[in-house]
């Protein structure tokens, strides 16, 4: 059991301390925005922010975010119109979509820190998830959108 | 080729319901049963809301969108009112398979006459309301017009009594708007399906669930056909909080046999005490097959020249070798490859009011349903797949496989069960690409003009194992996998042409083998289109002009209706625009080549024509390759959703280029040997090379999308690579090591 913020609610998960977090928030607390991809967080499709960090949720134990702002793909913005969600949606980037969530989770804690990336800073940044569509053309290009809208 | 997906043609009804028109296909003679159900492909209610049902399974092609705008298009429907329905399976579908980029190609022609049938319909009811002659009427945007007043589509199907039926004569006769008069067809649109991947609220297979369900994961065993299980001792396991029990699966299908799945009230508890579990098993002799036995075999079975399908034997190719002033022969192999969907396939089974309901994303329900029936015990039509999006299909999920244990435990334990497997679990169940072995031979008469070609391909054949219903018969009436051939028929004209397809039966033995996105043509063609740059080589002639003075349109390849109209011309045409596009034949820095590649997508009968031109840069001292652009240009006849065909192209240009380089696995003592992400390692966006894509405009059918892209990228950038440094690789993937010992040759 753990207690954390998940998207400014107070929850405590019911599974042991030492589970993952991405099954803590899918299964004990029933959001599933947050996929599993391959366990060893090198895919991202997990990917989670745990006090603004981007952290692979599959090899984060619950324990670990004991009393930390935890944010999912659920709670980016309130209606789903975080600049890089209007993005994704204006360059088309999904096809299957699995990993999206994932990818605009990275890519929101890249744009928190770095507003105004260059491509070797996206392609950093983004390198550790995988897309298997290999929407990266888009994924990128939303990526530019989002960032050229912030500073409008 | 057969057709053996080409839906029957049928007869198309229209008629009022309580809630408002429904419009679809019935069967020859079912109109006269009493109490008939026709098959409601597309409904428009008393709000002019028009509902499309689509059976195709979206996977990220935005199928449902292409589908519904065709039926659109043709009604003359509002699009902002029209809303798509993917379906659960049903009979009533008819057929129900997402694969081979057929979806457009085949349901162009049926969705547009009903589509049509649809919009008469409404404009014959429209001009009564309007006291119109339904000759003067226009249907536009979900309205009939006529001399300044307008009436809605809703209205029309509000006031009743809308009817109409066609026969199948008059429904193939039906008038199709010439493409001047499309109006969202060739458009460009949103995709449907888009928004909900960006906010979480997409559901995929393994987001489904049910009260009262355990969670279960397998222990996969050492052998996917051969395994028995002998004991099972898990009390290790016990000391997990949540374990319920280790369940020896019996499959009265075959399907999963020596199966334990562990069973737990969480996926972390099944997870963790699946690890503890001891399963003892006996293996037949496969576990201890590796990729190298696979290939010596395939070479073995190549040599023997009784063995396999003749595809093609025009006479003559003998006396042609025989008579040759020179010959050419080369042998390419590839490496087993495998899909690595991001979503691993899992199930959720149980049984609700007589029925089995099997939640889980799938690409050919007509496929598994017979096997679940055989598993169940059950008739077919007391289990229903319930549809959810796939996290990646990429041909993974045309064979279910991972339902059955899903249900066989649900059954046993007589409760609801989630199975769930971890990525090594996906991994080892994997029905992956086959490794194959294919050798190529040509025969040059005087003045070096080909005068007869050979192509004799070997793999395990998925079709074989899984649906030997759909194989058609070789010319020696022998059948063969045409998804392990497909590619080597090509439109190239080269004299007497024999092709034949050999059965791995070690590999179809050993593991299951899959059908991986572009199937065949993802392998053939590594073979065909590097053996034509050698043969141009050989001949000291361009690649180019090569290859373009064979694709001449002659004989067999001069093409026609329905898809193939223009033939192999329209496949040089690509071929020329790509050459030019990447400035071919231009002046480059050192190390430095472009490579040429072209085929005709996936199937004669269904040509997409497609052509690649790569830009590597090879360095001497690692080997290693970079790609610095990829243009591709491509004929596809009309295009229904240009954006969506671009992702399509984009996607499958990139798994060209990283099934080529990036990608490549090792069947090692009966398994692939890398099971996740730390040894397997797909392209990922910074090795994003340039991307220049090229549609060509073309009033011809739609044909297929999703796959030709990923056949020419690998040949492409292996005659780059030979451009670039003068080195002949004959090995998928390509690696850098490869890369210095062809060098060493050059």
């Amino acid at each position: 059991m753990a207690t954390f913020q998940l998207n400014g609610r107070t929850v405590t998960s019911s599974g042991p301390e030492d589970a993952p977090l991405l099954w803590a928030i899918r299964d004990d607390l029933g959001l599933k925005g947050t996929k599993f991809g391959c366990g060893i967080g090198a895919c991202g499709a997990c990917t989670v922010h745990v006090d603004g960090q981007a952290i692979r949720a599959c090899v984060t134990p619950v324990s670990a975010v004991a009393g930390a702002k935890v944010v999912t793909i659920e709670g980016l913005d309130p209606k789903g119109a975080h600049p890089l969600q209007t993005a994704w949606i204006a360059t088309q980037a999904p096809q299957c979509g699995y990993c999206q969530s994932g990818q605009i989770m990275q890519a929101a804690a890249l744009l928190a820190a770095t507003p105004r990336p260059t491509d070797a800073e996206i392609d950093a940044a983004m390198n550790g998830n995988l897309c298997r569509c290999m929407a990266y053309v888009r994924i990128k290009k939303a990526i530019k959108l989002a960032a050229t809208g912030a500073r409008a | 080729m057969n057709k053996p997906f080409a839906p029957s043609r049928r007869g198309f009804m229209i008629a009022a319901t309580a809630a408002g028109a429904m419009f679809g296909f019935v069967a020859p003679g079912a109109a006269a049963e009493a109490g008939f159900e026709p098959t409601v492909w597309y409904s428009i209610d008393p709000q002019g809301i028009v509902t499309v049902n689509v059976i195709r399974a979206e996977m990220g092609q935005h199928v449902g969108t292409a589908i519904a705008r065709i039926v659109a298009d043709e009604l003359e429907a509002d699009w902002d009112k029209v809303r798509i329905v993917s379906v659960d399976s049903d009979p009533k579908w008819g057929y129900m398979v997402t694969g081979g980029s057929w979806s457009v190609w085949q349901s162009y022609p049926l969705m547009s006459q009903a589509g049509a049938a649809g919009r008469i319909a409404l404009i014959e009811a429209g001009a009564k309301l309007l006291g119109a002659d339904p000759k003067a009427c226009l249907a536009r945007k979900g309205m009939v017009s006529a001399g300044g007043k307008s009436v809605s589509y809703g209205d029309i199907v509000a006031k009743g009594g809308l009817k109409a039926s066609f026969t199948e004569a008059e429904l193939k006769a039906m008038p199709i708007k010439p493409p001047a008069e499309r109006r969202l067809i060739g458009r460009e649109t949103q995709a449907r399906d888009i928004p909900d991947k960006t906010n979480g609220k997409g559901l995929y297979g393994l987001d489904a669930v049910v009260p009262g369900m355990v969670y279960a994961r397998p222990k996969i065993p050492p052998t996917r056909n051969e395994s028995k299980v002998v004991s099972v001792d898990d009390s290790a396991a016990k000391a997990v909080p949540g374990y319920q029990r280790s369940l020896v699966l019996d499959d009265p299908s075959g399907t999963v046999p020596g199966w334990v799945v562990v069973v737990a009230d969480s996926f972390v508890a099944a997870d963790r005490a699946a690890e503890l579990v001891k399963v003892t098993w006996t293996n037949g002799d496969t576990a201890k097959i590796s990729e190298a036995d696979l290939q010596a075999h395939a070479a073995k079975l190549i040599a023997d020249p009784k063995v396999g399908a003749m595809v093609l034997n025009d006479a003559g190719v003998d006396s042609a070798f025989g008579a040759a002033r020179s010959t050419l022969e080369a042998t390419y192999t590839t490496a087993s490859a495998i899909h690595f969907q991001m979503e691993p396939v899992n199930a959720l089974a149980f049984e609700k009011d007589g029925v089995f309901e099997i939640h889980t994303g799938n690409q050919w329900q007509s496929l598994i349903l017979p096997t679940l029936a055989k598993a169940l015990g059950r008739p077919e039509d007391k289990i229903v797949m319930r549809t959810y999006l796939l996290g990646g299909g990429f041909g993974r999920r045309l064979n279910g496989d991972y339902a059955v244990p899903a249900a066989l435990a649900s059954k046993a334990l007589g409760k609801p069960v989630k199975l769930v497997f971890t990525r090594a679990d996906d991994t080892l169940f994997d029905s992956f690409r086959s490794p194959s072995v294919q050798k190529v031979r040509m025969a040059f008469g005087a003045g070096g003009a080909v005068s007869a070609m050979e192509h004799h391909a070997c793999a395990g054949w998925p079709t074989l194992v899984m649906a030997p219903f759909f194989m058609p018969k070789g010319v020696d009436g022998v059948a063969y996998d045409p998804f392990a051939i497909n590619g080597a028929n090509h439109w190239y004209t080269v004299g007497a042409h024999r092709v034949r397809a050999v059965s791995n039966d070690l590999a179809n033995r050993a593991f299951r083998p899959g059908w991986l996105r572009s199937v065949g043509p993802g392998w053939t063609n590594w073979a065909v289109e590097c053996f034509m740059d050698e043969a141009a080589h050989a001949q000291k002639a361009d690649p180019l002009a090569f290859r373009l003075r064979l694709l001449d349109g002659a004989g067999r390849n001069a093409g026609g209706p329905p898809s193939a109209v223009g033939g192999a011309r329209r496949q040089a045409a690509v071929l020329a625009r790509v050459a030019k596009s990447a400035g071919y034949g231009g002046k480059l820095p050192r190390d430095t080549g472009i490579g040429l590649a072209t085929t005709f997508g996936q199937e004669r009968d269904m040509p997409t024509w497609i052509a690649c031109a790569a830009r590597v840069r090879v360095d001497r001292k690692s080997g290693e390759v970079k790609v610095e652009s990829l243009h591709l240009a491509v004929d596809a006849g009309a295009i229904v959703h240009p954006d969506g065909a671009l992702a399509q192209m984009e996607g499958a240009a990139l798994w060209g280029m990283s099934l080529a380089l990036f990608e490549g696995a090792t069947f090692a003592n009966g398994q692939i040997a890398e099971t996740n992400l730390d040894s397997y390692t797909p392209l990922r966006m910074a090795d994003v090379p340039e991307l220049h894509i090229d549609f060509v405009e073309s009033p011809e059918p739609p044909v297929g999308l999703g796959e030709p892209a990923t056949t020419v990228v690998g040949p492409a950038i292996g005659n780059a690579i030979f451009a670039a440094v003068g080195a002949r690789l004959r090995h998928l993937p390509i690696q850098p090591d490869a890369v210095l010992a062809a060098l060493k040759t050059a």
